[in-house]
């Protein structure tokens, strides 16, 4: 993705308001003198050759930090990562903001994420954390609802870790600083900004991998048909005839 | 072997969305959409950042302990070497083009002229940032004492340093140019700015990346428009790489 080849033209993240290549980076990835591909937090150093810090493309070794098939272009070119980012990043926040006016408006939010005081008690909580990871899902009428960590995750999402990228990209802009101050402070500085777009990206992807994973194993078809019809067929009780 | 089949399964489907996208991109229409948006950005950017608004200024104490050079770190020519040996006491800075007094001057007479210091923040395009301390003469004023015509549009630099033939240059517009922060600095964390942040003069224009920050400065052009000079793209890395014009984030 473009954001990634943006990280490669420097790939090391710092805390505070400056940080470049004198100051100490909690995060790093890059090539030893040996040829070895690594990727350094704080004090943990893990080998990465292959995949990060030194990898092949087309029997060329490249000591980008990450590979071609990861980023946008897959070639690497600053400019053309930023131009597509901010193509990105324009589009992500104006479907953002309508789609948040839009679900606040039509009571979505309230209705259908926002959990009701009784689902996120501790035991609650815990019976359907135990639920994912035995991946036994809701049948019936339930399955017409989202789930407690459904929603949670849902909400997070998108009133935390959106918010958090779409004020981030914005707080590393020296343009915004001087009209929006605020996004520095919040953040605790420039670099700690990118730091945390950073991490909320991974977690974005994160989520998204997770999202994935749960709509196949929910049955896709389904699943699919009724994001954009609206039409969801029940799954069946347990024990039904199917 | 097992992380190498995974490998591979994650290569290829990431490959294959990546690709299309790229693909998709790379088409006439996607890309003047993205082009084009540089200055849509610029606009918006304008919209809530008032003409005046002021970079973020630091104390003494947030300063990097080393600041990144970047860029051309020296300028390999006779001519530099020799002004760079006498303290550039006959170093020139011209300030022409569309004005209606041409000025010639040396750093003394810049230094004579009113000043500002300022602690702030250099973003590079990279991703990293550096805070440093310079004072120098206020670019307004330069352009005031110079009258600019009412038609000019953009302040051009011109550089001592080259990259292979092709010798630096960058473009501000006149909202940027006029900027109380915007300044030719000469000092830099309270020494005569060194070699390798553009000894004797370079640009701060504080609300930009760091590729507008032209250094070695030996002269300022106003103009009406760039697409005649150069690659006419406004700046050396505009031409060279493609960078964007707008460097307001």
């Amino acid at each position: 993705m473009s954001g990634l080849t943006i990280f490669n033209a420097h790939p090391r993240l710092y805390w505070g308001q400056y940080g470049a290549n004198p100051d100490y980076a909690w995060l790093r990835i890059g090539a030893t003198r040996g040829g070895d591909g690594f990727l350094r937090i704080g004090s943990l150093t893990v080998e990465t050759t292959g995949v990060l810090g030194v990898w092949e493309k087309d029997g060329r070794t490249s000591t980008r930090a990450f590979p071609h098939w990861m980023t946008l272009p897959s070639h690497y070119s600053l400019s053309e990562g930023r131009k597509y980012h901010f193509l990105g990043a324009w589009m992500l926040a104006i479907a953002g903001v309508l789609y948040l006016l839009w679900s606040l408006v039509n009571r979505h939010v309230c209705r259908d994420l926002v959990p009701r005081q009784t689902e996120i008690t501790p035991g609650h909580l815990w019976q359907d954390i135990k639920n994912h990871a035995r991946l036994r899902l809701p049948r019936g009428e339930a399955a017409a609802r989202y789930n407690p960590l459904q929603k949670l995750a849902y909400l997070s999402v998108l009133f935390v870790i959106l918010p958090v990228m779409v004020l981030t990209g914005l707080g590393m802009s020296p343009m915004m600083n001087s009209s929006w101050g605020w996004i520095l402070d919040l953040f605790g500085g420039r670099q700690s900004a990118r730091s945390v777009h950073f991490i909320a990206a991974f977690l974005l992807v994160a989520f998204i991998v997770v999202h994935l994973v749960m709509v196949v194993v929910a049955g896709p078809v389904n699943e699919i048909r009724s994001m954009i019809t609206g039409r969801f067929r029940l799954p069946a009780e347990k024990g039904d005839a199917a | 072997m097992i992380i190498g089949r995974r490998k591979l399964i994650a290569g290829l489907g990431a490959g294959i969305a990546l690709g299309g996208c790229q693909k998709i991109l790379e088409t006439e229409p996607a890309d003047r959409l993205a082009s084009s948006l540089d200055l849509f950005t610029r606009d918006a950017q304008r919209l809530v950042t008032g003409p005046d608004a002021l970079a973020r200024e630091y104390a003494p104490e947030d300063r990097s302990p080393d600041f990144r050079a970047n860029g051309s770190r020296t300028v390999d020519t006779p001519e530099y070497r020799r002004h760079l040996a006498n303290g550039f006491a006959d170093w020139r800075l011209t300030v022409g083009g569309m004005v209606a007094r041409p000025l010639s001057l040396s750093i003394a007479d810049m230094q004579a002229m009113p000043t500002r210091t300022q602690i702030t923040r250099h973003d590079c395009v990279e991703g990293w940032s550096a805070i440093g301390q310079w004072t120098g003469t206020r670019l307004s004023h330069l352009l005031t004492l110079a009258r600019i015509s009412e038609k000019a549009r953009y302040v051009l630099f011109r550089c001592a340093d080259s990259f292979g033939d092709t010798p630096y240059y960058e473009s501000i517009d006149m909202i940027e140019a006029m900027h109380p922060q915007t300044i030719m600095a000469w000092r830099m964390n309270g020494q005569p700015l060194p070699e390798r942040h553009g000894a004797p003069l370079r640009l701060r224009v504080e609300r930009q990346l760091g590729y507008k920050h032209a250094k070695y400065v030996t002269g300022i052009e106003v103009i009406e428009d760039f697409r005649t000079i150069a690659g006419g793209k406004g700046g050396y890395w505009e031409d060279r790489a493609g960078y964007q014009w707008w460097a307001g984030i």
